[in-house]
C-alpha cells in the first residue's frame, strides 16, 4: 500500500518535472489538477495551505512538491517527491551543460526562449489565479491577494513581508470580522 | 567563455556556496544566486551567469536548480552537479520540515487556520505579481501577448491539461518567433 503510494508520488512528479517549462510555478495548476481533482490526495484548501507554507520557506519553488510528498507519506514521501521532481529536469540540464558553449548565444536558443517565455508567463499567471481561487475565503482574502500582487510589482522587498501581512490580516478578520 | 576573476571552487566551497544561496533565497532566488556566484564568490562573470540562467529558462525545471546543475557540472562533473543541488536544497528542506511540522501540529486551531488563510491568499498574489512583473520586463510584442493569453486562458480558465496546452502552444510560439527573426 505504502510502496504503491510512493510509486505513484514518484511517477506523478517525474512527469511534472519534464513539463515544468518556466519553473515549478508554471505547473501549479497541473499539480492541483492531478493531486486534488485526479488523485483526491487532499482538498483545495489544504493544497492552498501547503502552497503557502512552501512559499514561506526559502529556496526553489520545488518545495511545494516536497511538502505534498511529506503530507502524503512522511519523510519517505518527501524524499521521493523531491527527487522525482528534480532528477528528470536535472538530467536534461546536465546534458545541456555539456553542450553549453555551443548553445549559449546561438540564434535558435534566442528564438526558443522568445517563444517559450510568453507561454510560461501565461502559465504562471494561471497558477496565481487558480491558487487565489483555492485560497479565497471571500472579499477580504481576494483583497489580500491583490495587495500581495501589487507589492511584488511595486517593490523588490522580501516577499515574507506580504506573507506575514496576509497572516496578520487573516487573524484580524477572524477576531473582529 | 570570459574568465572569472577567482579560481574555480573546490567541492567543499561549491557545496557551501549553494548552501548560502538556498538559505538566503526567500521568494526570488535568482537575484541571490547572482549575488553569491558573481559578486561574492566570483566563480562566474556577469555575462556567464546571465547566459546560464537564459539557457536554464528554456529547459524544464526550476531556473536555479538547472543553473546549479550546469555550474556544478562545469567545475566538478556529475558529482559537482549533485553537490551543488544538495547544497541548494539542504537548508530550505530543513526549514520546510520545521514549518510543516508546526502546521500539522496546530492546524486545528481556528486562529492558525485564519492566519493560514491570509497567508495562502498572499502567496497566490505573489505568483500573480511575479507573472505580471515578468511580463512587464519582457516588453512583449502583440504576438507574444496573444500566446501568453492563450496559455493563461487554456490552463487557468478552461482547466485544460498542461501537457496538451504546452505541446500545442510552445511549438507554435517558437515557430512564429523564428519566422519573425528570419524575416
Amino acid at each position: 500500500m505504502k510502496q504503491g503510494l510512493l510509486l505513484q508520488i514518484a511517477l506523478t512528479f517525474a512527469g511534472l518535472s519534464l513539463m515544468a517549462v518556466g519553473g515549478l510555478n508554471a505547473v501549479v495548476p497541473e499539480i492541483h489538477r492531478q493531486v486534488v481533482d485526479g488523485l483526491h490526495w487532499m482538498n483545495g484548501a489544504t493544497f492552498a495551505n501547503l502552497f503557502a507554507i512552501s512559499q514561506a520557506a526559502p529556496g526553489p519553488n520545488v518545495l511545494l512538491v516536497s511538502l505534498i510528498g511529506w503530507h502524503m507519506a512522511g519523510f519517505p514521501g518527501l524524499a521521493v517527491a523531491t527527487l522525482a521532481m528534480i532528477i528528470p529536469s536535472s538530467l536534461i540540464a546536465f546534458a545541456v551543460g555539456r553542450l553549453f558553449d555551443r548553445m549559449a548565444g546561438a540564434a535558435w536558443v534566442d528564438a526558443v526562449r522568445a517563444g517559450l517565455v510568453p507561454v510560461a508567463i501565461g502559465m504562471i499567471l494561471a497558477s496565481g489565479v487558480i491558487t487565489a481561487k483555492a485560497a479565497s475565503q471571500g472579499l477580504w482574502s481576494l483583497a489580500v491577494t491583490a495587495a500581495a500582487a501589487v507589492f511584488v510589482l511595486a517593490c523588490e522587498r522580501n516577499p515574507l513581508w506580504a506573507l506575514s501581512g496576509g497572516a496578520v490580516l487573516g487573524l484580524a478578520v477572524w477576531l473582529w470580522g | 567563455m570570459p574568465t572569472p576573476t577567482a579560481p574555480p571552487p573546490d567541492r567543499r566551497q561549491l557545496f557551501f556556496g549553494f548552501l548560502k544561496i538556498g538559505l538566503m533565497g526567500f521568494g526570488g532566488i535568482a537575484p541571490v544566486a547572482r549575488h553569491v556566484l558573481v559578486i561574492d564568490r566570483k566563480w562566474l562573470t556577469e555575462r556567464d551567469y546571465a547566459a546560464i540562467l537564459g539557457v536554464g529558462q528554456i529547459l524544464p525545471g526550476a531556473n536555479v536548480t538547472n543553473a546549479a546543475v550546469i555550474i556544478g557540472g562545469r567545475f566538478h562533473g556529475a558529482l559537482g552537479s549533485c553537490i551543488a543541488l544538495a547544497g541548494l536544497m539542504a537548508m530550505p528542506l530543513v526549514i520546510l520540515i520545521g514549518l510543516a511540522t508546526l502546521y500539522e501540529r496546530f492546524a486545528d486551531l481556528p486562529a492558525v487556520q485564519a492566519a493560514m488563510a491570509g497567508t495562502a491568499a498572499a502567496a497566490a498574489g505573489l505568483i500573480i505579481g511575479t507573472a505580471l512583473k515578468m511580463a512587464r520586463r519582457l516588453k512583449p510584442s502583440p504576438v507574444a501577448i496573444a500566446f501568453g493569453l492563450a496559455a493563461f486562458i487554456g490552463v487557468g480558465l478552461m482547466h485544460l491539461p498542461l501537457i496538451g496546452t504546452l505541446l500545442v502552444l510552445a511549438p507554435l510560439s517558437i515557430a512564429v518567433q523564428t519566422w519573425r527573426e528570419h524575416r
